[in-house]
């Protein structure tokens, strides 16, 4: 039985712009850039209640993230936030060089994450940045699966030393976590036992992943384990290869690309330490488009639909172990 | 190795000077830059060369505050290197200030140094407040500094900050010319070190960023033209920072210098093909023998 019920719907970036005022509260260091769409990405909490923290740095993602870092090898805790599409890709040399490379404590929102953008269409669907950003040296990389765990998630890279980076979306997405579920950086989150197949979903994707659990479990009598990978660096070894070891074989499943994506890390850390097979459930290489967020997710393959079909060949292929030449994108439909 | 390639011990002190004194800090820094490529091997001689004389205003000057022996001290002014591979005429200034030995100086370039090819603050060495080698980022490191202390932690320091000429192709630097002038920066000094050169030839042929006084008055700048060799010229655009820095006239600064790349070092002088070239023990020899 799934202890996670719906408790409701609500977007991720209320969880990041409600967290950012807490820690406003929590320490004076705390300061906030804004890119001119603060009342997107909800950094305009934190300007109404803290003004003189709150630096506007007009459209210009490049200018603020490094500004940001200049903030903080002063002693502050910048938070600068723009859409993903922006504040990774168009600052991937910001990123690198003038945060990463000097370790400077700041805190990047990347807003407006993934195919549930919805009707901004392609040119705003980031579905490509985690795969740079987990490049990335000294960064840490977070991807909340709901509002509740957006605001931890935010409070948390607040609090600790070092560059981090939080995704997040715009549309309402299902909320599940609770106040007393457990959140801690670079701990995956097993939030359903199961020993046939392990579901390793981040995002979105997880609240996808528990509803393909129960279906797999009265349809076809499958026990599936769901894992909350949250952290996408430093990615939870320990977690994933029991995992591995408990049900031999794994689907991951993301609102991202599936190339170099959180999958991509699992499979890393899997064909590292106990090879099992593995199915990846994500974007298969290609652009998104304008529609409603649930029409996106059923055109491109991101429900528990297509979960529960990887799980189904997951299981099939631990029990056949023979080879194929499919793609990694070939995802069952 | 030839006696005249080793390092000397001398240090200077950063206090209020005259003129005149600044020539042999200035040679002394171009000596390091000499020495210091020659043994790496690899590395920039010619802007280094060309922004000497305004380091050795700048650090040794008084016009900039820090404590050698306490690096991090927290009401120091801070210099940022936007053009990271300038980094020779830091790492000798910031030997000559006594932030460390200055035998060091010989590693530059090499496995493990502290002096890396372009400033890493990974690896620590005193002084370096940021790493940088991108270009067009450090001047926006610098405005976040700059913002830090006049809105957060208001103080009365100062930010200083070192450009190329063809760096300012780099639209970020324009981005951060905007936010310097909306957050009214009055503590923060841009250098820009306008000798007309880049890897490829002329800036003006490579992309034309020119008029430089005029683009930077209109993104609301108090601009100083200053020849960049020349000690009293110098003097004066520090000065006339300090005292508006003071007066918080509400306007950042740019010190526009004039200079040439590769100063002093008659085969060198501005000729941009020693932008990114180190001289030979030959080569070096004569710079050297020039540089007195
Ligand atoms: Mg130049």
């Amino acid at each position: 039985m799934n202890q996670y019920t719906l408790l409701g719907k609500k977007p991720t970036r209320f969880g990041f712009g409600e967290a950012l005022v807490e820690l406003g509260e929590w320490s004076e260091n705390v300061v906030v850039l804004g890119g001119d769409i603060t009342g997107s990405v909800l950094t305009s909490f934190f300007k109404e209640k803290f003004p003189d923290r709150f630096f506007s740095i007009g459209i210009a993602e490049q200018n603020a993230t490094t500004i940001a870092a200049g903030l903080a090898l002063s002693g502050k805790i910048p938070f600068f936030s723009s859409y993903s599409a922006f504040a990774a890709f168009r600052c991937a040399d910001q990123l690198r060089l003038s945060v990463c490379y000097n370790e400077a404590n700041v805190k990047i929102g990347g807003g407006h994450s993934g195919i549930t953008v919805g009707p901004d269409g392609a040119t705003h669907q980031s579905l490509e940045e985690l795969s740079f950003l987990r490049s990335l040296p000294n960064l840490t990389l977070l991807v909340p699966c709901d509002y509740l765990e957006a605001k931890k998630a935010t409070i948390a890279i607040g609090k600790s030393f070092g560059p981090a980076y939080i995704r997040f979306g715009r549309s309402p997405v299902p909320m599940f976590t609770k106040e007393e579920t457990e959140f801690e950086i670079g701990r995956a989150n097993v939030l359903r036992k199961g020993s046939d197949v392990a579901i390793i979903a981040c995002g979105i994707m997880v609240w996808e992943a528990l509803q393909a659990a129960e279906e797999l479990q009265e349809k076809h009598g499958i026990s599936a384990m769901v894992i909350n990978n949250h952290t996408i660096k430093p990615i939870d070894v320990k977690t994933i290869v029991d995992a591995a070891l408990e049900c031999k074989t794994i689907v991951t499943a993301e609102e991202h690309q599936i190339y170099g994506g959180m999958g991509s890390a699992v499979a890393e850390v899997i064909a590292k330490n106990y090879p099992v097979p593995i199915e990846f459930v994500g974007m298969k290489d290609s652009f998104g488009g304008s529609g409603e967020p649930e029409e996106l997710m059923e055109k491109f393959g991101l429900t528990r639909r297509e979960i529960v079909l990887s799980a189904l060949e997951a299981v099939k292929r631990k029990k056949k172990n023979t080879h194929s030449y499919k793609n990694v994108v070939d995802v069952a439909v | 190795m030839n006696e005249l390639l080793k390092f000397d011990e001398k240090l200077f002190k950063n206090q209020k000077r005259k003129a005149q004194e600044f020539e042999e800090i200035a040679i002394e820094i171009r000596r390091d830059i000499i020495k210091m490529l020659f043994q790496a091997k690899s590395g920039h001689s010619g802007g280094p060369l060309g922004i000497a004389d305004i380091f050795a205003v700048l650090f040794f000057g008084a016009y900039m505050n820090y404590k050698a022996e306490e690096p991090s001290w927290k009401e120091r002014d801070r210099f940022i290197l936007s053009s990271g591979h300038y980094c020779p005429v830091l790492y000798s200034a910031l030997a000559r200030a006594g932030f460390y030995p200055v035998e060091e100086m010989a590693t530059l370039r090499k496995f493990g140094s502290r002096l890396q090819g372009h400033p890493g603050r990974d690896m620590g060495l005193p002084g370096i407040e940021a790493s940088t080698g991108s270009l067009g980022q450090g001047i926006s490191i610098a405005v976040g500094m700059a913002i830090s202390d006049k809105y957060l932690d208001k103080n009365e320091q100062k930010v200083f900050c070192l450009t190329g000429d063809g760096e300012l192709q780099e639209g970020s630097c324009w981005e951060a010319a905007m936010a310097a002038s909306n957050y009214k920066l009055d503590n923060l000094c841009w250098i820009v070190d306008n000798n007309d050169c880049q890897i490829d030839g002329r800036v003006q042929d490579v992309m034309n960023i020119y008029p430089l006084d005029e683009k930077f008055k209109s993104f609301g700048f108090n601009v100083i033209v200053c020849d960049g060799h020349n000690f009293e010229d110098i003097i004066s655009a520090f000065e006339q920072f300090s005292n508006n820095s003071k007066k918080k006239i509400g306007k950042p600064c740019v010190i526009i210098a004039e200079t040439k790349m590769g100063r002093a070092v008659s085969f060198m002088e501005d000729k941009h093909q020693w932008h990114g070239n180190p001289p030979n023990e030959e080569q070096a020899l004569i710079a050297l023998k020039e540089l007195k």
